[in-house]
């Protein structure tokens, strides 16, 4: 029986066979993740103002089509966060600190937009690799910290976070060529330093979506085809055996996290280096202490997407998706605070839910939740969604 | 009508690519020790696993005291009275023995943990089934010995009445299954039903009352111990007969591949050294075993010796360069293969494919990557012709996953792949846990083969009859210490145990001379 059916098994695709690959059950928890998002989305929805709860749902669900440019645009930091936190996850690091790369990613964008004179036609581009260059540094730290030391990163990367703002917002309000004190924000960057709108009407989006998925597209291919994607997700899944194996487990986990900060920070310069529709304007910072929340949103887009590149495009411009339309529900009366805490409810359950089905869901399910004392992973866990929610509110 | 605890009637469990159980019946009798025997991925684990409810069976019943159950999970399976040890432990590693043993179930006054009763409690049936556990240690630290005596203890804290033994004796010394073997016949005295998985026909004839045999997912039939013999019981399983002789030919050694010199390795448990100034030589057409019971330093020398601790002191030479302080990669280029003593923690990434662990010590070689791209054909070409070679057996072939494999055929791909790879030594430590007869048949063929190429072949085993008919020269571990140089045509069982025990040696001086 058993020889015959494995050598059945290369004959013809079944229903079985689909259902039963990877791909698929990975797809379709994604799938119920997000329902299940939506339903809790919902429920507070209508709590917060039963009347209208499916004129307003409706517009946070459908909303998004009408604004499609916005939808991208705004999706391109989360994106390149997401890809971000994503890759880390992959060689099992747990990289907190995309907020910190990202605003790293922003003042190297921004000084390289300000201070250096270049040719046009190059400047936006010496911009972009600046904010990359930010956010390396900003990896590489705790990528050290945790290769020689072995210092939790998951620590040095929320250090890291406060960190790089606090320092970002004081080089920032000490330089006079960025800094417009008056406004309290950063001056608005000269059109060279601009990244080349697609020129959608009404939006901002810009070829930095473009470049995004083309690095998640690379990103999935280092992954998946290289002897590098190999060794990492081999770290990720075993640490020992990929020693055992022979593999450098230092080198690659600082080159992990240079590569995670890299991404985020070019999350960094695509956000700050966006186009203005209005002419004569740009994107600016404000040094204003708050720890950017594109950082912590790429968390929740990465789990979404299953910490697979391919997914994260998608689970991106998902959430941003929903974000976009949300902003539509004020329309019928809800308050932008209750449309931002349903947004985040339906963001994070989702999320929640593909831990649960994930990896971490199964050590989780099998270790901490039954047991009534020794719940401390999952209330770590609780803990940094309930922060990111509070810095979410603040960030608005 | 007889009277069964449990009745297991015409269950059959299917996973992708395969029908791990077809129609399988199994019935146990209150108060008797039952054997199942079975190949490597003949569905021995799933049988118990579904009983377990671990897996819930597509078809079939189970019956309890003749009234039929519905087990969904371990905790409904618990609540029957069914507990389990399982081949793989299942234990917290950063949680001490005591926490383990007492997980789920702890004992508390108003929410507060109360350890002290507990312990007792734990220490009592330590003491009263011999299982000796430092209940303080973490489980990260201690023997594989220890962990699975923590999990015997787990479950007999429980009070379960039915107990599953998932190939127990696969990771023990020979004095501890001795005495697990009688713990089980204690059980059994006191009522308890214990389901006994194991690759091991000795151990069947000496404790089991019946044995159930399957193969390739089919019921072959039950059998009474008192009326078969141990070659009826493996053509049952194998469905032909099994050499339990192992011929080998006399080569002669080469020149030295291996040399040891006073290498000393620090202790993680103790503050002493765990290994004190050893030194040997292994040639080139010989194997060389390294006995001893376990925790005696074998563990922390080989970890030393492949490049996963570091030595204190001593050096270490590979085919005449001295790879004392070498990165692992480098030890594996100069020579070195190693199959690891936990296939879990070491030997296998378990979420990846079957094939994509079969490249794991060669992904990296021109034959399967060009500019840093792997080369899939390649891999999937290697991957199918080594796991034809070496009987590998799984439910997809290269692409199933690692994890799903049965506990033999996952040994099996390992010792596939450091066999295959180049190498001027063979580190082989407990190679043969877990597999069955045939395979155990067939690894031994390997070893020797390798030794007949002219490789030097290091065993660590703590198996007395691998050591004493596979290996040309026994040496003893001891406390840290080579206590005894044997020759296994010469010696007989007896003896080596006295060197094992501590109770006989031949200096160490002596062996230095002898060189
Ligand atoms: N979770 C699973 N998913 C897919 N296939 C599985 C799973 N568990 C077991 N199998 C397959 O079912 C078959 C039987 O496996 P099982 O573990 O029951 O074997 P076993 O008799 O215990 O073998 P061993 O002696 O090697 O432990 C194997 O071919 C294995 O590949
Ligand atoms: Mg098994």
């Amino acid at each position: 029986m058993q020889s015959k059916k494995s050598s059945s098994r290369n004959k013809g695709i079944t229903l079985k066979n689909i259902t039963e690959s990877k791909g698929f059950t990975a797809f379709t928890s994604v799938l119920l993740a997000i329902f299940l998002g939506l339903i809790f989305g919902f429920i507070v929805m209508a709590f917060a103002g039963p009347q209208n709860v499916f004129k307003g749902f409706s517009y946070i669900l459908l909303g998004g089509f009408g604004r499609f440019g916005d939808v991208l645009y705004f999706a391109t930091p989360i994106l390149m966060t997401g890809l971000s936190v994503g890759l880390a996850f992959r060689m099992g690091l747990f990289n907190i600190g995309a907020s910190g790369q990202y605003t790293m990613g922003m003042f190297f964008a921004l000084y390289v937009g300000f201070m250096w004179d270049l040719p046009p036609e190059i400047h936006w581009i010496a911009a972009i690799i600046a904010g990359m260059v930010g956010g390396m540094l900003w990896g590489f730290i705790p990528g050290i910290f945790k290769a020689f030391l072995n210092v939790n990163e998951v620590i040095t990367t929320i250090m890291f976070n406060y960190i790089g703002m606090y320092l970002v917002d004081m080089l920032i309000q000490g330089n006079l060529v960025l800094y417009l004190s008056s406004n309290a924000r950063t001056n608005y960057l000269p059109r060279t330093v601009q990244l080349p709108s697609l020129g959608i009407m009404g939006s901002n989006v810009n070829v930095g979506i473009i470049m995004a998925v083309i690095i998640g597209i690379i990103l999935f291919i280092v992954l998946e085809k290289t002897t590098f994607g190999y060794e990492l997700k081999a770290t990720g899944f075993n640490k020992h055996a990929s020693n055992y194996a022979g593999m450098k487990g230092k080198t690659n986990i600082i080159l992990t996290m240079v590569i995670a900060g890299g991404l985020a920070g070019l999350g960094g310069a695509f956000a700050i280096l966006a186009p203005s529709a209005i002419a004569g304007s740009s994107m600016t910072y404000e040094p204003i202490n708050i720890i950017a929340v594109n950082g912590f949103n790429g968390i929740a887009v990465a789990l979404l997407g299953s910490a697979n590149p391919i997914g994260i495009i998608f689970s991106a411009t998902f959430i941003s998706f929903i974000q976009r339309g949300g902003t539509l529900a004020n329309l019928v009366g809800y308050k932008p605070e209750i449309i931002d805490v349903v947004i985040a409810v339906i963001i994070y359950f989702s999320a929640f839910a593909m831990i649960m089905n994930s990896g971490i869901g199964r050590f989780i399910k099998k270790y901490i939740i039954k047991k009534p004392h020794t719940n401390i992973l999952l209330e770590d866990l609780e803990a940094v969604e309930e922060e990111i929610e509070v810095q979410n509110k603040e960030a608005e | 009508m007889e009277n069964y605890i449990v009745e297991m009637l015409n269950i059959t469990k299917e996973f992708p690519g395969i029908i791990a159980n077809d129609n399988i019946t199994l019935n146990l009798k209150k108060g008797e020790v039952h054997a199942l025997l079975g190949e490597n991925g003949a569905g021995k684990s799933t049988l118990v696993s579904v009983l377990f409810g671990l897996y819930q069976a597509e078809k079939g019943e189970i019956k309890k005291n003749g009234k039929e159950v519905k087990i969904n999970n371990p905790n409904d399976a618990n609540d029957l009275g069914i507990g389990m040890v399982h081949q793989h432990f299942k234990l917290v590693e950063i949680f001490t023995v005591l926490e383990n043993i007492i997980l789920g179930v702890e004992p508390n006054t108003l929410g507060f943990l109360q350890k002290t009763d507990a312990r007792k409690k734990v220490m009592e049936l330590s003491g009263k089934y011999g299982l000796k556990i430092n209940p303080d240690a973490l489980i990260e630290e201690i023997s594989i010995g220890m962990q699975q005596r923590a999990e015997i203890l787990k479950m007999l804290y429980r009070e379960n009445e039915i107990l599953i033994f998932d190939e127990p004796t696969a990771v023990l010394t020979p004095q501890e299954i001795k005495e697990l073997l009688k713990i089980m016949r204690d059980l059994a005295q006191e009522g308890k039903s214990v389901l006994f998985i194991t690759h091991k026909l000795n151990e069947i004839i000496e404790v089991a009352d019946r044995c159930t045999v399957l193969r390739k997912g089919k019921y072959i039939g039950t059998v009474d111990i008192k009326d078969t013999t141990k070659e009826e019981l493996s053509r049952m399983m194998v469905g032909r007969d099994i050499s339990f002789n192992i011929e080998k030919k006399l080569t002669e050694v080469k020149e030295v591949v291996l040399s040891v010199k006073n290498v000393t390795v620090p202790s993680k448990l103790h503050k002493n050294n765990a290994v004190k100034n050893i030194s040997f030589d292994v040639r080139g057409g010989e194997i060389v075993c390294l006995a001893g019971i376990d925790g005696n330093g074998q563990t922390e020398f080989i970890s030393a010796l492949t490049g996963l601790e570091k030595v204190s002191s001593g050096t270490i030479i590979l085919g005449g360069k001295d790879i004392t302080k070498s990165s692992i990669r480098k030890r594996s280029v100069s020579g070195m293969s190693h199959i690891p003593e936990d296939r879990h923690k070491h030997g296998l990434i378990l979420d990846y494919s079957l094939e994509e662990n079969l490249v794991l010590q060669r992904y990296w070689q021109p034959e399967f990557q060009n500019k840093g791209f792997i080369r899939f054909h390649a891999v999937r070409n290697y991957a199918e012709c080594l796991i034809k070679k070496y009987d590998v057996r799984s439910g997809q072939g290269p692409i199933t996953m690692a994890r799903s494999m049965s506990g033999g055929n996952q040994q099996k791909a390992i010792i596939a792949r450091e066999i295959d790879k180049d190498h001027e030594v063979l580190v082989a430590v407990q190679p043969t846990r877990g597999l069955d007869v045939g395979a155990v048949e067939y690894i031994h063929k390997q070893l020797i083969s390798r030794r007949d190429c002219g490789k030097g072949v290091l065993l660590v085993s703590l198996e007395l009859d691998e050591v004493m008919n596979v290996s040309d020269r026994i040496l003893v571990m001891y406390e840290g210490e080579i206590v005894g140089e044997l020759d296994p045509k010469k010696t007989t069982v007896q003896e080596l145990g006295l060197y094992m025990s501590g109770a006989k040696r031949n200096t160490v001086k002596e062996i230095d001379n002898a060189e």
